[in-house]
């Protein structure tokens, strides 16, 4: 991975707080576009909730402050003009747990999509669920039970949904949330898979307490600790060759 | 910079296809957005605005009633016209049944005296052209005070010659007049009141002998037909009172055995699952038709007294069981069964782990739960009209299986009452007073969650 | 002895042997130095006071039960008149002019001699019961007591019984709930029977006309009983309230849920609730008195004609009446929709009504529904607001701004006016009872599986 591709998100002095609580302690960092990035770190230690603030997440939690600034595209998310549906439209979200609403797999897909308005006519929006589909790896196993409910799926298809339902609306980053934490290992493998491909088009950020996911598939890592960034860095680096006593300690599993 | 505001929409021409779509729904769906906010806010308010003109509506009708017009005369006790023998002393040697007649004897001579006499003699001294409307002048004052001031006469004899100044409950239909719940330029024939009735209330009004006082008969007295100005309510509260008698000492700990059984000891099969169901059904029974089982079971087959206030907290008490079942259930579902493992981890039984571990702990929630049930208990109405409730009573019952009324169905006696411009009032004041009961039942309820309320 | 004294003294007899008990397992206990006690020594005395009392209130209550009807039976076989060429009326009338006499209560007409001498002996009877109540009582309290202090031993179980007595009297009280609803149900059962000897079913459950008229002895005429009347009365004002209700109920619960902070809700809530705790009558009245006569007004300067009493104003009032519980239920449903569901249509980019509309409502729909079928049951059963401000006018219309009568106001109506209990007129309340509780029964268990269902989807 080279860094002249363009910065796509950037942090600055980013900090947030639960009421009295600080979660996080102004953290800086860019992330480049096309690049899959991971956070990884003990549990706690804030990297959910850094990714949270890249869409404007941690606006749905009551007490939530979240200071500093993120600037997508040069341009500060929390400015106060910007709609957040805006937002979260251009930076999409993957859950930890598959949340597949309790509706047909097709209506899934269809949501974000009709909420946008993206399609004018019943066709546009079929062509856009079958290449969300399609993209998702998912299309063949549910291209004959497309009227069925979502929730019906195994972890990893709902999953795989989840994915196919984010991608729908064409966003430019996708931010993931443990993705295949709640998911068993073919199934994991399956989206590690999936993501490889996805990184051609979109920006992924994700948060993964699986190292070894970490080193498999990300570019480039960051470690955090106690609501601190530790250490960024080339994912092979990173894990080879640490700069810092901590990181090393988390990698080599002294604690964590 | 792809988000754009609308401010900034020359920009556009560097957007994706996507993002114009989403710009362009935006200032649409913000609309919704904001629309239907207000509109739910719209609908909070209007359920607060609700519970707000309920009760303003109430106290604004019912708190005059509290005030009452009476009337101050100086009653002179005439010998004359109270002319009976020495009320009798009991004698050492005498049996008590011949004593209790020579008494009733006396209270009857006592009842044949004319203690009207005493209040127009007193009245024609306000009242100067009084004399030529005896009828008129005797109406003033309401029917019901004669037996007040014989009942002073059978307290103390001696008062028999004095003059004593009291505050008479005026009739009914003046209260009326006085506080302007009559259109006053009603024509003669549709007045209660006689035209010179009207001149002399007003100029002892005016003069203050006639005065709003606060009405101790609202608390004091029992209902009453003949003398509507002197109808209270003690005979409904004293009832009500009797009723949540036996639904406290009855249903409440009826329910706490049986939610313990259910909870802590019912082994978990068909048999437990259809109680439960039963006992929730039973929560949501329209409240009439426990009144039907009360008519049927314990009226027709057992041939309980009808309108006994044991008879209505036996229904209320049917009626609040399974209220308090499923508010006990819930707090014993409440405690992490850590509490109990502990307690048999040393040596307890089951039964002791409950009655000297869980259910101390449980007892603010079971107080909860109990003082809801009592208070819905409180308020209900319907299933005692059909066990006779519905009749009129003018005493105080002295027990439960006396005849009696309660304090809901009183309130439905008095709104039906012909004399609408007096009895609306009174009904509203008689709500304020039941209002006011549940809502510190409540409050205590509320008292106590917030107190011991535990988070385990 | 009146009967409270012999529970009072049952009492005290009970603190007796439990102090017994008690000094009793105490001296055991030190002769037999050895061998440990099984329980410890407040078992023993809680053990020799249930003994003592427990058989002997059964047998107080057997009495009470039974007693009643032995000394009538006693009565009658002494009385001069042949006593099976009665009917049943003229017996009642009987034997409460004779319990007349004996209580020194007066009677209509003059007594005869022979009635004199009844009431001597039902005196007789009763205090020859009472003693020999008091005296079996005696007997088996001493019996009870005396048994259980020598059978005091260190083997003996102690507590184990008094957990199992305990455990007894727990079962009984879980029994009186499922014997209430029995009760409910074989009561209602043979009084529709009963009326349905008088009427044909048919012409009760599909008759268009409600008119009962009186019942005096020896007419022939019978009036109408027809419920369908009384039903479209009931479904008329019920609807009327769920369109209240419904709407504002479901939209306060999901402001309350979804957009009001947490200082707001805890205090709009129990607010809203408060209309919730309010006596039935009171609506009834604030109906009559201020809704009917302002809905009639607001109708005259509409230009429609609405009665000050009618489907309307009772429909309305019983839906403000219902608001509290259809939010509250609503309420507690909305919350139980998992916050995932929402994260994932916000971080879709959709807006909170989109979410809300389009994920949260669809995904609690089965549980609203459950609410709004609980409080479509509540509304049917209910009486006093009907009773005061519906008219009671039992016309089969469907028109809201007339006065309608209802199930429960007839039930109130049937039996509360002056009719013989045994006649078709007094019965048909129970038909409409047993009518009423089927109805309400079928809504309360669909809405509780609808809603157990929806629980456990999201637990």
């Amino acid at each position: 991975m080279t860094n002249s591709a363009p910065i796509k998100i950037s942090a600055k002095d980013v900090a947030v707080f639960y009421g009295n609580n600080q979660a996080l302690h102004g953290i800086s960092m860019d992330v480049y576009q096309n690049e899959v990035i991971a956070f990884i770190g003990p549990s706690g230690c804030g990297k959910s909730t850094f990714l949270r603030c890249m869409n404007r997440m941690n606006d749905t939690i009551e007490h939530c402050r979240v200071t500093g600034s993120i600037l997508l595209d040069n341009q500060d998310i929390h400015q106060p003009e910007l709609d957040v549906v805006q937002l979260r439209a251009q930076v999409g979200m993957v859950f930890q747990k598959p949340n597949p609403f309790p509706k047909s797999i097709y209506e899934n897909i269809a949501y974000g999509p009709k909420l946008h308005g993206l399609a004018a006519r019943k066709a546009d929006l079929d062509d856009i669920v079958e290449s969300s589909l399609r993209r998702a790896g998912l299309w063949n196993e549910v291209k004959d039970r497309l009227d069925q409910p979502g929730t019906g799926l195994s972890g990893g298809q709902q999953q795989r949904l989840c994915i196919a339902r984010t991608i729908a609306v064409s966003p430019e980053v996708i931010l993931m949330d443990e993705p295949c934490s709640a998911l068993d290992p073919i199934a994991t493998l399956i989206i590690e898979e999936l993501i490889d491909e996805l990184k051609q088009n979109f920006t992924i950020v994700m948060v993964t307490h699986n190292m070894q996911q970490a080193a498999r598939i990300s570019d480039r890592t960051a470690f955090f600790h106690l609501g601190n960034l530790i250490e960024l860095g080339n994912t092979n680096d990173l894990f080879t060759n640490p700069k810092l006593k901590r990181t090393e300690d988390y990698i080599t599993g002294r604690y964590g | 910079m792809k988000i754009i505001t609308d401010k900034s929409i020359p920009h556009t021409a560097t957007l994706s296809l996507v993002q114009q779509k989403v710009i362009a729904s935006l200032r649409h769906r913000q609309r919704k957005e904001t629309w239907f906010r207000r509109l739910g806010y719209s609908a909070v308010l209007i359920s607060l605005a609700l519970v707000a003109i309920l009760f303003a509506n109430i106290f604004s009708k019912g708190l005059p009633a509290f005030w009452q017009s009476a009337i101050t005369l100086d009653i002179y006790f005439d010998p004359q016209i109270i002319a009976i023998s020495a009320k009798p002393e009991r004698r050492a040697d005498e049996l008590t049944a011949d004593y209790q007649q020579r008494f009733l004897a006396w209270q009857t001579e006592v009842g044949f005296i004319n203690f009207n006499r005493l209040i127009t003699d007193s009245l024609q001294k306000l009242v100067p052209d009084g004399t030529k409307h005896k009828r008129d002048l005797a109406r003033l004052v309401t029917s019901g005070e004669r037996f007040a001031l014989r009942d002073m006469v059978v307290a103390e004899p001696s008062i028999i010659g004095q003059t004593r100044r009291l505050n008479l409950l005026t009739d009914a239909n003046i209260d009326v007049w006085l506080k302007g719940n009559i259109d006053r330029s009603l024509p003669d024939e549709q007045q209660q009141l006689s035209a010179n009735m009207r001149d002399w209330v007003d100029a002892l009004a005016a003069n203050g002998v006639i005065k709003n006082r606060f009405s101790l008969a609202l608390f004091m007295n029992a209902d009453s037909r003949s003398s509507l100005a002197s109808a209270g309510l003690a005979g409904a509260f004293m009832g009500s009172f009797y009723m949540m008698l036996v639904v406290i000492f009855l249903a409440v700990p009826m329910a706490v055995g049986a939610a313990i059984y259910l909870e802590e000891f019912a082994p978990r099969n068909k048999l437990t699952d259809l109680v439960e169901v039963n006992i929730n059904n039973l929560a949501a029974v329209p409240s009439i038709v426990f009144g039907l089982l009360g008519a049927s079971v314990l009226i027709g087959w057992f041939n309980l007294p009808m309108s006994a206030p044991i008879v209505g907290g036996l229904v209320l008490s049917l009626m609040t069981l399974p209220t308090v079942i499923i508010a006990t259930r819930s707090t014993l579902k409440a405690i992490p069964p850590s509490i109990r493992q502990a307690a048999l981890g040393l040596g307890a039984s089951k039964m002791q782990s409950i009655f000297h571990h869980v259910l101390p702990l449980a007892i603010p929630g079971i107080l909860t739960g109990a003082i809801l049930g009592v208070a819905q208990a409180l308020g209900e109405t319907a299933p005692l009209l059909l066990i006779g409730m519905k009749s009129f009573v003018a005493s105080v019952p002295a027990s439960p299986l006396e005849q009696a009324s309660a304090l809901p169905v009183q309130i439905y006696l008095w709104q039906g009452n012909e004399l609408r411009n007096f009895f609306e009032a009174r009904t509203s004041a008689a709500i304020i007073v039941l209002l006011m009961m549940m809502l510190s039942l409540n409050g205590v309820a509320i008292w106590l969650r917030r107190k011991y309320q535990r988070h385990w | 002895m009146s009967n409270l004294s012999l529970i009072l003294v049952l009492l005290l007899v009970m603190a007796l042997g439990y102090q017994f008990g008690l000094v009793r397992s105490r001296n055991v206990a030190k002769s037999q130095l050895n061998v440990p006690m099984h329980s410890r020594s407040h078992h023993y005395g809680m053990l020799v006071a249930l003994w003592a009392a427990l058989p002997a209130f059964i047998i107080l209550l057997l009495w009470l039960l039974l007693a009643p009807t032995v000394i009538n039976s006693m009565l009658l076989s002494a009385v001069p008149i042949d006593v099976t060429s009665l009917k049943a009326d003229e017996l009642r009338v009987m034997l409460q002019r004779i319990s007349n006499l004996a209580g020194n209560f007066g009677v209509v007409a003059d007594a005869e001699p022979w009635e004199r001498a009844a009431a001597v002996h039902l005196r007789q009877l009763k205090a020859n019961s009472t003693i020999v109540l008091s005296a079996l009582m005696a007997v088996i309290v001493a019996i009870g007591m005396l048994v259980s202090l020598y059978s005091i031993t260190p083997k003996l179980k102690a507590r184990q019984q008094i957990e199992r007595v305990v455990k007894v009297l727990l079962i009984l009280c879980s029994a009186v709930a499922v014997l209430t609803t029995i009760g409910i149900v074989l009561s209602m059962v043979g009084e529709t029977l009963k009326f349905f000897s008088y009427i044909p079913p048919t012409e009760f459950f599909f008759g268009t006309s409600w008119n009962p008229r009186f019942s005096t002895v020896g007419t022939q005429q019978q009036g109408s009983f027809g419920l369908l009347p009384l039903l479209a009365g009931t479904t008329l004002i019920a609807g009327i309230a769920m369109l209240v209700a419904i709407p504002l109920g479901l939209m306060v619960a999901v402001y309350l849920a979804e957009y009001a902070s947490l200082r707001f809700r805890n205090i709009a809530k129990p607010l809203i609730e408060v209309l919730a705790g309010i006596p039935t009558i009171v609506y009834g009245f604030f109906a009559l008195v201020s809704v009917g006569p302002f809905l009639r007004d607001l109708g005259a300067a509409l230009g429609l004609n609405i009665n000050a009493t009618s489907a309307l104003t009772a429909g309305v009032v019983m839906g403000i009446m219902i608001i509290p519980f259809i939010s509250s239920l609503s309420d507690d449903i909305l919350t139980q929709v998992p916050k995932a569901m929402r994260d994932g249509s916000l971080g879709l980019g959709a807006t909170k009504s989109e979410t809300i509309l389009k994920v949260v409502l669809p995904a609690a729909l089965p549980g609203i529904v459950g609410a709004v079928l609980l409080a479509a049951s509540r509304a049917i059963g209910e009486t006093m607001i009907v009773v005061l401000a519906a008219g009671n006018s039992p016309a089969l219309t469907a028109n809201p701004f007339e006065a309608v009568s209802t199930v429960t106001v007839t039930i109130v109506n049937q039996l509360t006016g002056d009719n013989d209990f045994s006649s078709p007129q007094s019965l048909v309340a129970f038909a409409l009872g047993l009518t009423l509780f089927v109805i309400t029964l079928l809504l309360n268990v669909m809405a509780l599986v609808i809603v157990r269902k929806y629980r456990e989807q999201y637990e």
